[in-house]
Parts: C-alpha cells; structure tokens; sequence
C-alpha cells in the first residue's frame, strides 16, 4: 500500500504527454546508425499525460517539508529564507541561453555579475582571492586542501603526511582529507566546545600538513583561541583551513582572512541563501591567502585594463589545483548568490550575523527557560546551539530522535540530530535571521509540550511521527531488502 | 531589513529576554581586535527591483546566439512544466531527507530518478546524482580502483577520444590518491578508439577502461568490442554515455558478454537549461554487486509501521556523515534540484519523447553535415557515423572562423585546438531537435561568406 503512486503506476502503453514529443523522423534518418549498436525498443519510461505529470508532482512536492511552509531549524545548514527575486534573475533568458564555452563576447554580462561577486566575497571574508569554481561545500573543502598539499610540494615539503581535524567537525572534513591523499588526526574539544588547545600543541609537528576548522565550531560557540590556534599551526609550517559551513554567524563581524585562516570555502547555498533543492546543487567558492593565490582552482573571471571581463585559466595559473567540474561551476546558483548579495549590501551583511546570532541566542535561552539543557550553558551561542536530552534518555527513555519525530507532529521541521557526535542525545538548532519571533515561540511551545509528554507519556513520542503522510520507516529492512529501482508487477 | 523580519520593539524584547545589552554584546566572546572593520568596500543594498533591472541588462548584452555548439553542454528543448514544478517552493527549499516522513517528496522522487536511470542504462542501481558528468567521471575512477578485487594498479585506461575537460577534471580530483590516466590514442580517420589501439596494454595491470559513448568528437564507438577485451583483461568498463543518445543506443548494461560495470555521464541533456555550465547533475549508475563502492545518496524502498511503503535514504555506511574518513567519497549534497527536475523531464517526454528528441537531433546533425559539406573545403573528419555531433575539417584555421561567425551571433561550434595539438582545422559542430532548417541556412550562409 502507498499514499502517492509512482509516476510509473499512472503509466497507460500509449498514452502521451503530446505536446512534449518532436515530431518522428523518417526510418532512412537513422539508417546510418550500425544495427548492431542500436538499442532494442524504447526505454521504458513511464507513459503519461501532462496534466497527470503535473498532479503527480504537485502532490509529491506537498510531501515535503520545507522553508517556505516550516520552520526548519536544521543546525549547521542555514535553512534561512531563499529570496524569489534570486530564483527570478538566474531564470532570465539570457543567461539560461548563455553556452558555458560561449566566446567573450557573449559572455561579457554574466561575467561582470561573477567578477562581481568575486570582489564581494574577498571583501566579505578579507581573503586575498576567490575562485567560484567548486559546485558544492565538499568541493570547495576537498579544493582547499588540494591547494595546502600543492603548497607543501613546491616547497619540497614532502614530508607533511597529515591533516589535523577537530572531533567535532563535520564528516566531509576527514572524508576529503582522505580524498586529498592524507591521514586524518582528530583533536578533542574541551568541555567548554573550545578545541584543547594542549592536545593540539602536543598533535602539530613536522608532519603536520594543515588544520581545518569551523569557526564558530559545530559546537555552536565561537572558538575564542582562534589566534593561538593559528600560531600553533603556522609555528609547525602548517596551514589552516576554514571551513565556511558556520559563516553566516560571523558574516559581516569577523572576517576568516583576519582571524589567521589562509585559506576558506564557503557556502553560498547557506550563507548567500540559495537554495537547498532537496539537496543540491550548492556552491562551495574558495578563499585563498596570498601564498594560496597561484594554486586556486580554475577557471576565475579576470578583468582587463580595458574593463572587459575574461576567463582566468591554467594558460595564466599554471600551478592552479585544476578544474573541478567540466566548466565553471554551478553558475546559476552564482547568480542566485550574486543577487542576494546586491540586494543585502554592505549593511545587509553585517545584520546577517547580527541576527541569526539573536535568534539564536533567544532561542537558545527560551529554550533553557522551559527545560531543555544546552550542551554549553555557559557559552554565547553563535547563530546555533545545542540541545542534549541525555537526562531525559536516561530518566524517560526518550532520546533526541523521538523529540525530533514529535517535533514533525507540531509542524516543525526537526533540528539537526546526533551531530556532533561528542554530545549525546544531542540537538544542533540553526533558527536563522529571517524567522520572526512568533515563529521562535512557537517552536519553544512546542519543545515545552514535547518535554512534557516525555514524562508523562514517552511512549507517545516512541510512537511519533502521527500526522505525517508515514510513520516510521524500518531502515533496517530497506537496507536488507535493498528495492533501489520500481518493478512493474509482473516483471522479472 | 531586506529578508529579516524583526521591528525595534522585538529586537528590544529579545533582548532582555536573554539579558543582554545589545545585539553587540553577543559577540562579546570575539577577542575586539578580531572585529571587522566596515566593509566600506562592499557596495549598498539595493531594492529588488533595482538588481534585476540591472541584471537583464547583462543577461540580455549576452546575445542569446544562435547555438551549434555542444561539446559537453547541448542545447536541447525543456518543457515549460518542468522548471515551474521543480522551482515550487516544496522541492526548492527543502534539504537533505534526513528526517524521512517529512521528506517523501523528495526521496520519492529520487526513487523514480534512480529507477528512469537504471532502465535509461540497463544498470541495476542508480544513485540520487553527483555534480556533473566531469566530477562524476573522477568519482567513478575511484570506485572502479575500490571495486576491482582483480587489479592492484592505480592506472585507468582513458581513451584520448574523452572529453578532454573531463579528462582535466579526473586528474585535478584524483591525482592526490595517486591515480593515473593512460591515454589510449584514436583512429584520426575513422574518428574511433579502436580496438587494436588497445593491443599495447593488454596484459597490463589497470584497473578500468573508460568506454565513452559517443566519444567528445560525437563518432559512436563500437562499444562491445571495446567492453569485451577490457573485461578480458580483468579490468571494469566505466561507460561514459550521453543519456540522449541512449535512447537509440545499445544501454551500457547490455554491452558486449557482461555488460558495463559503471555507468555515468552528464545529465544537462535531461531538463537543465545549457545556463553558463550549472547547475547540471553526473549521473552514476552500477551493477548491484558494485553498489557498495557507490558514493553519493541512495534510496531505497521501506515500509512504514503501518505497512506502508515509503522511501528512505539507505546504505549510509558509505557516506561522509557516517564513515568520516572512510566514506567512499567526500560528496554530501549533489545536485537534487537539478535531478528533481531531469525526473519531471523523463517523465514528461516518456519513451516516445525522448526517442524521437534523439532521432531529430541525429538527423539534424546529417542535415547539417550536408549543408556545409557542401561548401567548397569543408569535409567531414572523420569516418564514423555521429549522434549529434561530428567534426568538420575547414580550409581555414577553427578558431578564427569561430570568432568571425561569434560576430554574427552564430555559435559555429568547438575549435578542436582547444584541446588537442594539429587540428587546428577541426571544428566541432552539433544539431539537437531545436534547430531549424532555416538556422542551418543561416548557419551555412554564414560559414560560407567567412571561408571565402
């Protein structure tokens, strides 16, 4: 039994969405096809009407949660409000027509916008540099540290064999240390979320390639030894890498190149607002310091003296870490991030920090106020914080799951869960500045219910999600049973 | 406050909820020196309708020419419903399903992706999409490496007949981990990677060969041969397909003996407008024995408590999130929006609709070829049959006819010099379903007066 069909079991042989089919060709036109490289009958893609595509997908996507229907508090992926206007410009004609290899002169205007937004970015983080060129977080991460080991290798610095990783950063971290050719140490963070920075003394040495970190750290709270923890890194000859998953709660405040870091990437699809799209595509430009400069990935649009804008490539940075995707990146999530940043400005950006860092921390004490227990009771939170039901797991049996199943019940979208992994039972809350305060409150209404009823009745929140198109999922059982692609039934 | 709803009344009351002074004051943790300064550099926001105004303008200056060039990005017709539902606010803003029963839409769509894919490619397994057919090739070296028990070596074969950015993409994102690519040469007169090109390598120690389909020149390879003697020397075929030309072509799952071991290619062909070269998506499929060196989402069937089915995201052992440093790859978003979109696509041309979009553009592609072959000097390069793209030898360097016709707003295509030494009179050209005959006139026209 399903709630909403597959596109497959609306399927009828010989219906059409007609409207949507070039017309046939002629048999002769394929003749000089080789038979034996021709593909026996058509794909079987489902059969459908227009109308029945667009039904179909209406009420798929109403499936959903979402930003533009929920509060959707997940910690470290600022699900801040994504502006239409943003989605309306990277819609315009021109540029969805603009060939990615087109000549310069039909490329003058998307280029300016991209040149742009190059200067804005430096400007906004105080980096030397700014290639737009990595598609996503992880690109730019795996970018970045491409860099620090091209670095290390033309000083003949062959030895560096290790990337210094604190415990509680995000996984892509060590995965793309790894992608990079390194070994990963991780480095415990001290009870109060700052990194210990005696471990760190003890872990740098001369195999020491570099430190990636977030700042402020997954931990929601800003690292404050940031400066000597720069000073430990670059004392070994390593490099720090900042990892922009947090900027929004600094945007406009403190800047990475400031704070000592030499090179950063950042999230245009969390701190430029762009959209989440179920999960892609983002943005991931990198920030490189002087000494970076040289090896940042290609292309990067180039400006002549004349004013004319151009591509930047391998020809003029030969030491360049590469291209990272068949073109220039995901320029349509560009615009996008382009566009927020002309519509905020200068003073826009400053308030994004200010914000999210109020709605956090209001939050953050409301939440206190009816019974929640923060992770770090005695820190600021930055523009996130966190939640741990470990008193409640052990006293009620309830854990950070159940509450974030309940949540869905409320209406609201659940928080990041078990992330970082160093707090149990843990909740990792990001309400962002554009939330109003009605809409923090309600949240907090709901978080008191929710606290309740796990006194009163855990076997409720066992149970939960009740209102939702499903209940729980077995996991499990799918993972066994692996069903990765419809059968039709009947079919082999 | 563009986007951030609070009045000086509540930013008040906030405040004094938290016990703090002011909004500075919560910053009062950043050592002060560390503080920025005043971003004078940055220019002033400006209202919406300012930005966009100013943003038509450039989009506009770009000139929207007249398209003959693919090499990597086509230019095909994407159907009005396709952007409007993927673009409805359910799909653009929601993230990551990682709380599964507030997120069947998406995982339901990923599931009819995954399943459009696997049938597309005869493959058993599809994952929810990695950022695009470049990145996607690297990612598949480095499954091929992790999959293949047989082979020791950290050496691909990759036949210089891939597209040469693709090529430049692989070894920026895997020559850390030590990987090589071994170039396999082309036939210059049949425009093909042929199998007694291969001969020097066999019984060599690589761990995969990439078969493209068609090959960066558009020529159709004879892929079974080629899959054949790879899997004869106990290496995996990565199938390096154009998801339109599938429509015609034998799917990677039924070439040669065993069929191909990973599938991947660009999927801007399915629904992404060409848009300056993102956001596209690579798809990624595999043999079900693979889909443990898989990187990327995966969702799979489940029930509910109730015994209703749903979908989930599945085998997360593999992932970053779980696995950290020994995750199959470091990818955690990919391209959702953009598959979204290519499933509404499928969905909408079904088989008819994509067949035929594959035919026209093969026929076009002919029509062309005719119309300027017809010019004095201008031949076909290359022998073998092309889907929707060939090469054409001109009597005057590529490059410059190009920037003559860029003059006229005409894309005449990809000068081969580009990437590739001693064809400087090689121009790449392609035709898709959208092009008329009066553009091809145009087009030939055009070609002709700059050749005289």
């Amino acid at each position: 039994m399903s709630t909403n069909p597959l596109i497959f079991e609306h399927s009828r042989p010989g219906r059409r969405a007609a409207a949507q089919i070039p017309r046939a060709v002629d048999d002769n036109a394929l003749a000089d096809l080789p038979a034996h490289l021709r593909r026996e009958g058509k794909p079987a893609l489902p059969e459908v009407s227009e109308p029945e595509v667009v039904r179909h997908y209406t009420n798929t996507s109403a499936q959903n949660f979402a930003i533009d229907k929920q509060f959707y508090p997940l910690g470290s992926c600022t699900m801040k409000y994504n502006p239409r206007g943003a989605n309306k410009a990277a819609m315009m004609p021109g540029f969805l027509a603009r060939h990615p290899l087109a000549p310069e002169r039909h490329s003058q205007g998307y280029m300016e916008c991209m040149h742009e937004l190059q200067d804005f970015l430096k400007e906004v983080t105080g980096m030397e540099d700014v290639s737009l060129a990595p598609m996503a977080g992880a690109q730019g991460e795996f970018s970045g540290v491409a860099m620090i080991r091209k670095y290390h290798e033309a000083n003949g610095d062959d030895e560096r064999s290790e990337i210094l990783i604190p415990e509680a950063a995000h996984g892509t971290n060590p995965a793309t240390a790894v992608m990079c050719g390194y070994k990963v140490r991780e480095v415990p963070v001290g009870k109060d979320g700052d990194v210990d920075l005696d471990a760190l003394k003890e872990a740098v040495g001369p195999q020491t390639a570099g430190l990636m970190m977030t700042n402020p750290s997954t931990c929601g709270v800003f690292e404050r030894k940031i400066e000597e923890i720069a000073k430990t890194v670059h004392d070994a000859g390593g490099l720090l890498y900042y990892d922009g998953a947090n900027l929004n709660a600094i945007l406009g405040k403190v800047r990475p190149g400031d704070m000592g870091f030499d090179v950063i990437h950042m999230n245009l699809h969390k701190t430029f607002a762009t959209p989440h799209g179920g999960g892609g595509p983002g943005a991931g430009p990198v920030g490189v310091s002087k000494r970076l400069q040289r090896y940042m990935p290609t292309p990067v649009v180039g400006q002549r003296d004349n004013g004319s804008f151009y591509w930047k490539d391998t020809d003029e940075l030969p030491d360049s870490i590469g291209h990272l995707s068949a073109f220039m990146g995901n320029a349509g999530v560009l615009l996008r991030a382009y566009f927020y940043a002309m519509v905020l400005g200068r003073e826009g950006m400053i308030r994004v920090g200010e914000y999210s860092t109020l709605a956090a921390n209001y939050l953050s004490k409301r939440l206190q106020d009816v019974g929640c227990d923060a992770a770090y009771p005695s820190r600021r939170a930055s523009h996130e914080f966190l939640l741990t039901f470990a008193r409640q797991a052990k006293h009620n049996g309830v854990t950070a799951v159940d509450v974030a199943k309940r949540l869905l019940d409320y209406n609201q979208h659940a928080p990041t869960v078990y992330f970082p992994l160093l707090v149990p039972e843990c909740f990792l809350i990001e309400p962002t500045e554009t939330e109003t305060k009605e809409a923090l409150d309600r949240f907090v209404d709901a978080m008191e219910n929710i606290l309740k009823e796990a006194k009163d009745d855990p076997d409720l929140l066992h149970g939960a999600p009740y209102t939702q198109p499903l209940t729980r999922l077995d996991e499990v059982q799918a993972a066994k049973e692996l069903d990765l692609a419809y059968k039709e039934e009947g079919a082999a | 406050m563009p986007y951030i709803p609070h009045t000086p009344d509540e930013v008040r009351s906030m405040l004094d909820t938290i016990g703090a002074e002011s909004i500075e004051a919560l910053f009062d943790e950043i050592p002060a020196h560390l503080k920025a300064d005043k971003l004078d550099k940055l220019p002033e926001g400006r209202p919406e309708m300012e930005v966009l105004a100013q943003m038509g303008e450039r989009a506009a200056r770009d000139g929207q020419p007249l398209c003959f060039l693919g090499a990597g990005a086509y230019d095909h017709h994407v159907p009005a419903a396709v952007w409007e539902l993927a673009t409805r606010g359910e799909f653009y803003t929601a993230y990551t399903p990682y709380q599964a029963e507030a997120s069947q839409g998406t995982l339901q769509t990923i599931y009819e992706f995954q399943t459009m894919m696997s049938r597309l490619t005869g493959m058993e397994v599809s994952n929810a999409s990695v950022y695009d057919g470049a990145s996607g090739l690297a990612e598949a070296v480095l499954m091929a490496l992790r999959a293949n028990r047989k082979s020791k070596s950290r050496r691909v074969l990759v036949p210089d007949a891939v597209n040469p950015r693709y090529r430049a993409a692989v070894e920026s994102i895997t020559s850390n981990q030590g990987v090589e690519q071994e170039l396999v040469p082309f036939c210059t007169e049949a425009g093909q990677t042929l199998t007694d090109s291969l001969k020097p390598y066999e019984g060599d120690d690589y761990a995969a060969l990439v078969v493209p389909q068609p090959n960066f020149f558009g020529s159709i390879e004879e892929v079974d041969a080629l899959t054949n003697w790879a899997h004869e020397q106990n290496m995996l075929v990565i199938a390096l397909v154009n998801p339109t030309a599938l429509a015609l072509l034998t799917p990677p799952g039924e070439w040669g003996q065993q069929g191909a071991d990973i599938v991947v290619g660009e999927g801007q062909p399915l629904g992404c407008p060409i848009s300056s070269g993102g956001p596209y998506f690579g798809f990624m499929c595999c043999t079900r024995k693979l889909v443990r060196q898989m990187p990327g989402r995966i969702i799979a069937k489940a029930e509910d408590t109730e015994g209703r089915t749903g979908y989930t995201m599945t085998l997360q052992a593999r992932e970053q999130h779980i696995r950290r440093s020994k995750a199959t790859s470091n990818i955690c978003t990919n391209q959702g929006l953009a598959m979204t979109a290519a499933t509404i696509h499928m969905a909408l041309l079904g088989p008819e609709g994509l067949t035929n979009t594959a035919a026209q553009s093969h026929s076009k592609l002919n029509q062309l070829l005719d119309k300027l072959t017809a010019i004095d000097g201008v031949e076909k390069a290359f022998t073998a049959p092309g889907f929707h793209e060939a090469v054409i030898r001109l009597p005057k360097p590529a490059q410059a006819v190009v920037d003559a016709l860029s003059e006229q707003n005409i894309l005449a295509g990809y000068p081969l010099s580009q990437s590739y030494h001693g064809q400087d009179d090689q121009l790449l050209i392609c035709a898709t379903e959208k092009r008329t005959e009066d553009e091809m006139d145009r087009f030939a026209n055009a070609l002709q007066e700059v050749l005289q």
